[in-house]
């Protein structure tokens, strides 16, 4: 039987632009196949880098000299023979290359994220890895590049694996005594050993779930909004705090004519700042409006920056927000009350000052990347889920309802099962997969 | 039934035969029969019919409640181990509802007695007296059966063989061919079977020797009584048939051990000469001395085969050593010192077939309408064989009448679970059920077997008008009953009147809902309420298992219906894996092996990663709407 193959993809690994080297990525039936017709001698021994004379086939006009390397099945990144052709890295270079590579039969350019979802679906990565390497893509700060890594080179898996392991003991400690325990040689009804693995467990799972907490902020990005009543700086604040550090290019949905975007890169946080419409006590409709934005913003702001109310305005309550008080001394020529830290906002010694107290506060709201393992909200549900469930199950361990302890140890595992992926997974799929750079 | 001698004239053509007249064979016959089918069981001898190959024992942990979903199918198992039970135990009573197992010590010959009257009175089913010698199959289908009297036709074939296929009994350096001791094996039928080209594979059991009740003294050992208010297996039982014997509890020692560890190197199990792998969960005394070299003692079920019987089956000693060593190990044991043996303990080979190999209605994906259940199929287990002859007896009288196969799923019975595993999951060992292969046990549970079943029956029709009335009896009784509770609400001081602590949150609370609390019982509200007792009858405990399993059985059926949703993508038994994209050559290779029917199947397949689910449940979906 003629078995119709899966296309050999192929895609630039490397930035597009003009580069030192440009990295080609096929992967697919077709790979070596095609290096033969490329370089007119038989493929290379597998995993060992050889330097070859790439020749157009039909002309047979050279193209460049390229260090290739071929990977055979299944050992390669997408678990499929996988080629990578390195050339240099000029334009017309990897324009022809290309075109070559396309016009070949049975071989396409890659879509977005192919490569990582064909190493998915060959069981390479799981899917707590192949979200990981999104967020690597994405990753715009160091902390965040960080952090990523850790989760795409199989932290979150390993983790995953060990909880399962507790959850499984557990579940085989309840289930023996609920499968047998007509036999002699059972032990008998003793569920300590299950109590303290299940606290164990349970310990863990909600330690990660605050740690999450801060990865989750790391990966979506620390929000500053800067508030305070009209002309207190807030302005010249941002434009001085924008200009000062590394700006993040990234499309923002629904900038509006109120609240004021600009993401910056502080010393490896990323961070959303937001400059707030002025609040006072009265005003007409329309500007009600922009206050009413300035206040949801405050509410939902990780840091508030409050800026010179007097006492013209009232203090919003922020509840565990991080609030600092800043004293601009444009316009106002009184010093700074206790309390309230005083800054000159075109002054960049007094702006490294102000950078230098939000830092901590990032590091404690963000952490350094180095920890946190549970990143996407869909993961903190799953951990969540399983957190609860091993409450109940330590109820009913307590009572004695072993059977219904059992279910709960159930729904630990599904949960945990769930962060590696299950059957409905499709939705969070089309997302990871879409937003893939082309060639990771 | 029509018992007639082998040699006597038989219609040209059957419907369904069935070889083999033990526990899969008698259900799978009477099944297939009270469908309509003409239908044909094949037994060695008519004294075989029923018979309790190892112990003396129906139900337990899992397998009671399959014994009840037989009965709530019009099965036989449980109205005949009713009729025969001489000692009853409900297990698991101090727990929930969700894990009981209904267990009885059975009269053997009372079994088969009982057993062979059951299936006299199925029409339109025809027992013989004759060795199936092989399966004549033409063109990948099944036409008939080869017999010691020639021929026979049929649309359908059953196959129960049990142990019989090229068993080899091995007791120390001895081995002999045989089905059970003192039984031939059934090797023409094995070599037939062989040569149809499915995959085989061999896997062992054992039994333990037989002792005279007689030669034991029982003084000193810990006796263990019968429950003093029975759980039956059947529905339509009222009352007990039998005075209720008692067993006895002794165990291993030192000596024991010593014993059995000195006779270690004759052990067929330990020097090689069983290849078969055995149970894992029901292990042979030298296997427990060996493995667990730490306990100092194993215990002993000392079970007498029948209410008159001088027979006593040590549960717990199952063992294959010399029957020398069998001897000396034996009178080690306290009450044991002087023990008589009437038959020595064995280890038995045998074939089966790989199940995986066979569609979830029993029937082979190869050989049209050969369908197989029981022993042959990997399992081990009276229960787990009848359970899966009634799946294969239905679809083989459904498939020789061209009619819709019936499917029985993970999620309403036991048997569901079993043959969903058996078809999708590799045997590694012989098959026994446990509550914990159900993820939904708190739903499907022995108390409401027939709530769950019998509704199927009477659409099939496979059911006596007897039982429908009193089925439909019974749900009326409860919907009332229920109603009364749901509808009887009651402040909180009201309910603190009446001797219950509730909350005093000025919300009013159903009595369905105050049953429902870990510290009530139906019997405190009962007394409290006179007029819901009465509205309960005798379903009272059922109202009380409802009530306070309600927030996981919501939960459940939220998870049944996702799974069902699941369950629908059927994947056609054609699908041509290697046209599917994305799909690594081993996903595919397993995909085409195993040969799922539908997309939950595909996802029990083993080593089935999401991803490639995903993907196939994607294919799925393109093609119904390619097909719409
Ligand atoms: C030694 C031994 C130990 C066991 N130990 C255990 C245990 O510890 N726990 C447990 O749960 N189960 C045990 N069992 C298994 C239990 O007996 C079986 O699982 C159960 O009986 C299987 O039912 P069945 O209907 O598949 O086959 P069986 O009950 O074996 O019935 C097969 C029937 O087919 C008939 N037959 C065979 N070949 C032919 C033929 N060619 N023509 C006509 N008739 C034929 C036989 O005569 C027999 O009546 C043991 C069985 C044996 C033999």
């Amino acid at each position: 039987m003629v078995r119709p193959a899966a296309p050999t993809i192929f895609a630039v690994a490397t930035p597009p632009g003009r580069s030192a080297i440009a990295v080609f990525r096929l992967s697919g039936p077709s790979s070596s196949r095609a290096l033969e017709l490329l370089t007119n001698a038989a493929t290379p021994p597998a995993r060992q880098a050889a330097l070859r004379w790439l020749t157009a086939p039909g002309s047979g006009e050279r193209i460049d000299q390229a260090l290739v390397t071929f990977f055979p099945a299944p050992h390669s990144y997408t678990g499929e023979d996988l080629l990578e052709i390195g050339v240099h890295g000029g334009r017309a270079v990897v324009a022809a290359l290309a075109e070559i590579l396309q016009a070949f039969p049975g071989i396409k350019p890659a879509e977005p994220g192919e490569f990582t979802r064909r190493a998915f679906q060959n069981g390479k990565l799981d899917l707590t890895q192949a979200e990981g390497i999104a967020d690597l893509i994405d990753s715009e700060t160091e902390f965040q590049r960080r952090q990523a890594l850790r989760v795409a080179s199989g932290g979150l898996r390993e983790k995953v694996a060990q909880w399962r392991e507790i959850a499984l003991q557990i579940a085989a400690e309840l289930e023996s005594q609920l499968d047998f325990s007509d036999e002699g040689d059972v032990g008998e009804n003793d569920f300590r050993l299950a109590a303290s693995w299940r606290r164990n467990l349970e310990v863990q799972l909600q330690e990660e779930l605050r740690n999450g907490e801060r990865s989750g902020r790391l990966r979506n990005g620390i929000s500053i909004v800067l508030a305070g009543p009209p002309n207190a700086g807030k302005s010249t604040l941002f434009n001085g705090l924008v200009g000062m550090e590394r700006a993040i290019v990234s499309a923002h949905p629904g900038t509006t004519r109120d609240l004021l975007y600009a993401d910056i890169d502080i010393e490896g946080f990323p961070v959303t700042l937001i400059d707030s419409a002025g609040l006072r006590e009265s005003g007409d409709d329309i500007e009600q409006i922009g206050m009413d934005r300035a206040r949801a913003a405050v509410e939902a702001a990780d840091i508030v920056l409050w800026l010179n109310a007097h006492d013209a305005v009232a203090e919003p309550v922020v509840g565990d927000r991080r609030f600092l008080r800043v004293w601009t001394k444009a316009d106002l020529g009184q010093p700074a009350p206790a309390g309230w830290m005083e800054l000159d906002c075109r002054s960049s010694a007094d702006l490294h000052r102000l950078v230098e107290s939000i830092v901590p506060i990032l590091g404690s709201l963000a952490g350094d990347g180095a920890e946190g393992l549970v990143l996407r909200s869909r993961q903190r549900d799953a951990v969540g889920k399983g957190v609860d469930a091993c409450d109940r199950l330590g109820a009913h361990l307590a009572t004695g309802n072993i059977e219904l302890a059992a279910e709960e140890c159930r729904v630990v595992l599904d949960a945990l099962e769930s962060l590696g992926g299950g059957v409905d997974i499709e939705d969070i799929l089309g997302e990871v997969f879409g937003r893939f750079c082309i060639g990771k | 039934m029509k018992l007639d001698s082998g040699a006597k004239a038989l219609p040209s053509v059957f419907d369904v035969i069935v070889i083999g007249a033990g526990h899969a064979g008698c259900e799978a016959a009477s099944a297939a029969a009270r469908l309509g089918a003409r239908t044909l069981l094949l037994t060695k001898s008519l004294g075989d019919i029923g018979s309790l190959s190892c112990n003396p024992a129906i139900g337990g942990l899992g397998k009671g409640q399959i014994v009840r979903e037989i009965d709530a199918l019009g099965g036989l198992m449980g109205t005949v181990a009713d009729l025969s039970a001489i000692q009853y135990r409900l297990l698991n009573r101090s727990r929930g509802p969700a894990v009981r197992g209904p267990r009885a010590q059975i009269d053997r010959e009372l079994y088969k007695i009982g057993m062979r009257q059951a299936l006299k009175a199925v029409s339109g089913l025809t027992v013989r007296e004759l060795v199936a010698l092989g399966l004549e199959v033409q063109q990948d289908r099944v036409v008939g059966v080869a017999t010691s009297a020639g021929l026979i036709s049929t649309r359908s074939v059953v196959v129960t063989a049990g142990t019989f296929l090229n068993g080899l009994i091995h007791i120390g350096h001895e081995r002999i061919p045989a089905g059970r001791i003192g039984e031939a094996p059934s090797t023409d039928l094995g070599a037939s079977l062989r040569s149809l080209g499915l995959r085989v594979g061999r896997l062992k059991t054992g039994t333990p020797p037989r002792l005279r009740a007689s030669s034991i003294n029982f003084n000193d050992l810990q006796r263990q009584e019968a429950d003093s208010d029975p759980e039956f297996f059947s529905t339509a039982t009222r009352s007990i048939r039998n005075r209720q014997i008692c067993c006895y509890i002794t165990r291993t020692n030192a000596a024991t051990h010593a014993e059995i560890a000195a006779d270690i190197p004759n052990s067929p199990l330990f020097n090689g000469s069983i290849q078969g792998r055995g149970p894992r969960y029901c292990p042979s005394i030298e296997d427990k001395v060996m493995r667990f070299a730490d306990r100092d003692s194993h215990q002993i079920f000392l079970e007498p085969e029948g209410i008159d019987s001088d027979v006593i089956y040590p549960n717990g000693i199952s063992t294959s050593l010399s029957q020398e060593a069998q001897h000396r190990f034996v009178r080690t044991i306290p009450g044991l010192e002087m023990a008589e043996f009437l038959r020595p303990g064995y280890a038995i080979e045998y074939d089966f077939y790989d199940p995986n190999d066979l569609y979830p209605t029993l029937e082979s994906k190869k050989i049209v309408g050969l369908f197989m259940a029981g022993q042959v199929n990997g399992t081990t287990g009276y229960e787990e064989a009848a359970g899966q002859g009634i799946v294969a007896g239905l679809n083989a009288a459904l498939s020789a009448g061209g009619r819709t196969p019936q499917m029985f799923d993970r999620t309403t019975s036991y048997i569901g679970v079993m043959v969903d595993d058996l078809t999708s999951r590799p045997v590694t060992e012989p098959y026994r059920m446990f509550t914990s292969r159900s993820e939904y046990r708190l739903s499907i549970r022995a108390d409401n077997a027939d709530l769950r079943l019998t509704p199927l029956a009477m659409e099939l029709g496979i059911i006596a008008p007897e039982q429908q009335n009193s089925f439909n009896e019974k749900c009326k009784r409860i919907r009332h009953a229920r109603d009364m509770f749901v509808g009887t609400s009651l402040t909180p001081s009201a309910w603190g009147r009446l001797g219950f602590a509730v909350n005093f949150d000025g919300t009013r609370r159903s009595a369905y809902n105050v049953l429902g609390r870990p510290d009530v019982r139906f019997d405190d509200i009962a007394r409290a309420l006179p007029e819901l007792a009465d509205a309960a009858g005798p379903y009272g405990e059922h109202l009380e298992t409802e009530a306070k399993y309600a927030v996981y059985l919501d939960r459940q059926r939220d998870s049944i219906c996702q799974y069902k949703s699941a369950l629908e993508f059927d994947l056609a038994p054609d699908l041509d894996y290697s046209a599917i994209g994305g799909l690594s050559n081993e996903i595919r290779s397993k995909l085409s092996a195993a040969r799922p029917t539908t997309l939950a199947h595909a996802e029990r397949v083993e080593g089935i990663t999401p991803a490639a689910l995903t993907i196939l449940s994607a294919h799925a979906r393109r093609r119904r709407s390619v097909a719409e």
